[in-house]
């Protein structure tokens, strides 16, 4: 076992924070995986690992050699414990010098569509987990897809179980091209594809002397500098701020009173930065409405930006006194598509009843919550050839591709251009349970 | 930076704020991106619930939310009152604390006590005399009470492996029952906090953050807190590997011998089952040095609670706890 700690006061203070989730199913290694890295980075403190190892020795795990079994780490409900099962995400933090970490740990054989889009949906970066010995399987295929539809900007392939095939070459370049056809086949782009023992802890935290033909940078290396997914979109997004609420506190300031006067006439539209970034003096277009205006002010608690980048919550002030409230979205001059009532969306389908064409269900994009009608179901995802297939209903953990008619306009774009403008949820309007995750695919009556 | 007395006034150590916000450089720093997710979360909830109220119990975690919770309304005041469900338990200091918080901040204190329910028999004193389970009972009919539809909490995901499941926005039924098989799936940054009539939702604006993060950004924002989250002499003695602070409802037995130590609390919680720590950190500086070099969680170093079984939080949590 590799024991040397290579951050041990690390707290990333001064780094990044990067989010990413694990997919892959138990067999493949995924715990023991989560848990190198926990422990390896000094994420797990003594009395978790204390914890652990006696209840790893109760369960008869490893046993006098000392085997922790790293399930327990994250398996931390009474029910999954007593199942050896993982019922739900669980998220997990660790650090090293250069950047800070929340691990989304998605467990792959029960309901794996639902928390693979939890978990994918919030991350920087997948990392897809296969055994080396059993190469690209059906599930891989699976998961793949869904981190393609949900655009995760990286793709890290961890080749599990390099040990066991006794660290050769041709068969991890076997197994890296049969992931490659995969994802190329996707068209996913860039992938990483790294040779690991999670169990022995080769080219997880450090790079191994076992694989001395690999010459790419270990798991948590790879991790400490792939960029974030803020700093990804905010490149090509155009600035989006769907209005929160007004700040205009009128009598009932909360700074000292010989200052409350200056705010008497405050006001200002806070919310959060979905995309790109935004300059006082930037022209900006609000919708509804579609009228156009200038930033005056952009407050942060008092503090006077110059700037706001995605995804920090501030305050707009605007030039002109206009009609704006919850709901309303502020967007770069000229960038902000007409708002539609109609639209194609995919659906991932994540509540137990199913849907039935005809459903009126409540949806939410960004701020805006309105009623809707999911009209047809014109298909549903064959996830391993990513084709669609005919369908008239989904079932829970379907993929289909659904039209939605809404009962106001709203500026919504597709997610490939926008991952925040073009994503929203479906919501049950009596018990107000989330039914679905949606993606729009086309903004508007398809021509 | 300990001289920053007002939470609301925040833009008075904007010097220091600023620093780490340095947009040219497109990179916003962990802090931040915790910062701005908090604020996302808080404002929401504001929007789309009725009466929100937070539970606030002037421990270092509740302090951050409502810190953050000032800077989300700036300039305007906090918009919901703040509860605390007071065991009978409480270090001087702390209660202290929390009432000048809120008399500084021109906000509405509800306080639902544990001793009532006991006075007249709805509730038994349990024969460890610890009053932490014994809370959930007073929140639930403070909540119904006080009609409150969200309740914003400072619980954390790595306090805890139940909460590291729980969902930000963490639906409760009538009995405030956490159903962990049952959670709604949370995605993006789209929270969902509708409910049926008895339903309430549970708030955690600080979920993703860690210990070292609440302290990291406790000492770039100047916050106070009470003062026995800093080295000081106790009277103390020795139980279950933790040091107990002497008083009313905290007696050495035994063997147990009395003594006088240099200690600070890493939580506060109710004082029959909240445990002390040797340091000598006096200072932020100090403590944030402390806990990057701890190889102990704060909760398996001071929480006796906790200790009962590997399941203790989840259970509590399925009971309506926090």
């Amino acid at each position: 076992m590799e024991q040397t700690p290579i951050h041990p006061l690390a707290d990333g203070a001064q780094g990044t924070l990067f989010r990413f989730a694990t997919a892959g199913s138990v067999d493949d290694g995924k715990s023991t995986l989560v848990g190198r890295l926990l422990h390896d980075s000094k994420a797990i403190l003594a009395d978790q690992l204390d914890t652990v190892t006696r209840t790893s020795i109760e369960r008869g795990f490893g046993g006098a050699s000392g085997g922790i079994d790293f399930a327990l780490l994250t398996d931390g409900l009474r029910a999954e414990r007593e199942q050896g099962i993982t019922i739900d995400v669980a998220y997990r933090y660790f650090a090293t010098d250069r950047r800070s970490f929340i691990l989304a740990d998605c467990p792959g054989h029960v309901q794996y569509t639902r928390n693979m889009v939890t978990g994918a949906t919030t991350a920087d970066a997948v990392i897809m987990l296969i055994d080396g010995r059993k190469g690209v399987l059906e599930q891989t295929r699976r998961h793949l897809s869904v981190v393609k539809l949900l655009r995760v900007p990286h793709i890290v392939i961890a080749v599990n179980k390099i040990d066991l095939l006794d660290y050769d070459e041709a068969a991890f370049s076997s197994v890296a091209a049969a992931v490659r056809a995969v994802t190329d086949e996707l068209a996913l782009g860039a992938v990483h594809v790294i040779p690991v023992s999670a169990l022995a802890g080769d080219n997880v935290v450090g790079r191994s002397a076992n694989t001395p033909w690999y010459t790419g940078p270990s798991l948590l290396e790879l991790l400490e500098t792939l960029p974030g997914a803020d700093e990804v979109d905010r490149a090509v997004e155009d600035f989006r701020l769907p209005v929160q609420l007004v700040v205009r506190p009128q009598g009932a300031v909360a700074v000292a009173t010989d200052a409350a006067h200056a705010f008497r006439d405050y006001r200002a539209y806070a919310g959060q930065v979905a995309s790109g970034s935004v300059r006082v003096g930037d022209a900006v277009t609000v919708t509804p409405g579609g009228a156009s205006t200038v930033v005056t002010g952009i407050d942060f608690a008092g503090q006077d930006l110059d700037q706001a980048i995605a995804p920090q919550s501030v305050s707009l002030r605007l030039r002109d006194e206009l009609d704006i409230a919850r709901g309303a979205v502020i967007g770069a001059a000229g960038t902000l598509p007409a708002p539609v009532r109609d639209l194609t969306a995919d659906l991932f389908w994540l509540d137990p009843q199913p849907l039935n064409p005809g459903a009126r269900v409540l949806v939410k994009f960004g701020t805006s919550t309105v009623q809707a009608l999911l009209s047809t179901v014109t298909g549903r995802l064959n996830l391993d050839t990513l084709s669609l297939e005919t369908a008239s209903s989904l079932d829970v953990n379907d993929i289909g591709q659904v039209t939605v008619h809404l009962a106001a306009a709203l500026p919504v774009e597709t997610y490939a251009e926008n991952r925040r403008s073009g994503a929203f949820l479906v919501i049950h309007p009596q018990d107000g349970a989330t039914l679905a995750a949606g993606i729009v695919t086309v903004a508007g009556v398809p021509a | 930076m300990n001289a920053q007395p007002d939470l609301t006034e925040a833009h008075h150590s904007g010097a220091l704020a600023s620093a780490s916000i340095n947009p040219s450089a497109h990179r916003l720093s962990q802090l931040d991106v915790l910062e701005s997710e908090a604020i996302h979360i808080i404002r929401e909830v504001v929007a789309e619930l009725e009466r929100p109220v937070l539970l606030f119990s002037g421990g270092k975690d509740s302090v951050v939310v409502l810190h953050l919770a000032a800077k989300a309304f700036w300039p305007g005041k906090v918009p919901f009152p703040l509860l605390h469900v007071d065991t009978g338990h409480n270090f001087p200091e702390v209660i202290a604390f929390r009432d000048e918080t809120v008399e500084r901040l021109g906000l509405r204190l509800e306080v639902a006590r544990v001793q009532d329910y006991i006075d007249d028999g709805r509730l038994h004193e349990r024969a460890d005399g610890t009053r932490n389970p014994l809370q959930t009972l007073p929140l639930l009919d403070a909540i119904a009470a006080g009609r409150h539809d969200a309740v914003f909490g400072g619980a954390r995901r790595d306090e805890d492996k139940a909460r590291a499941k729980e969902r930000i926005l963490s639906l409760r039924d009538e009995f405030g029952q956490w159903d962990p098989r049952n959670q709604r799936p949370e995605l993006w940054n789209l929270y969902n906090g509708r409910h049926t009539v008895g339903q309430h939702v549970r708030a955690f604006p600080i979920s993703n953050w860690t210990e070292l993060n609440v302290w990291r950004y406790i000492e770039r924002e100047g916050i106070v807190l009470p003062p026995l989250y800093y080295a000081h002499e106790r009277e103390v003695y020795r139980r279950d590997g933790m040091w107990r602070s002497v008083g009313p409802v905290s007696a050495p037995r035994g063997t147990e011998t009395v003594e006088k130590r240099t200690v600070r609390y890493r939580t506060v919680g109710d004082m029959s089952c909240t445990g002390a720590v040797d340091s000598d950190a006096a200072s932020v500086a100090a403590v944030v040095r402390e806990i990057t070099v701890s190889t102990i969680t704060e909760r398996g170093a001071t929480r006796a609670d906790d200790r009962i079984s590997e399941a203790a939080m989840e259970d509590r949590k399925k009971d309506g706890y926090f």
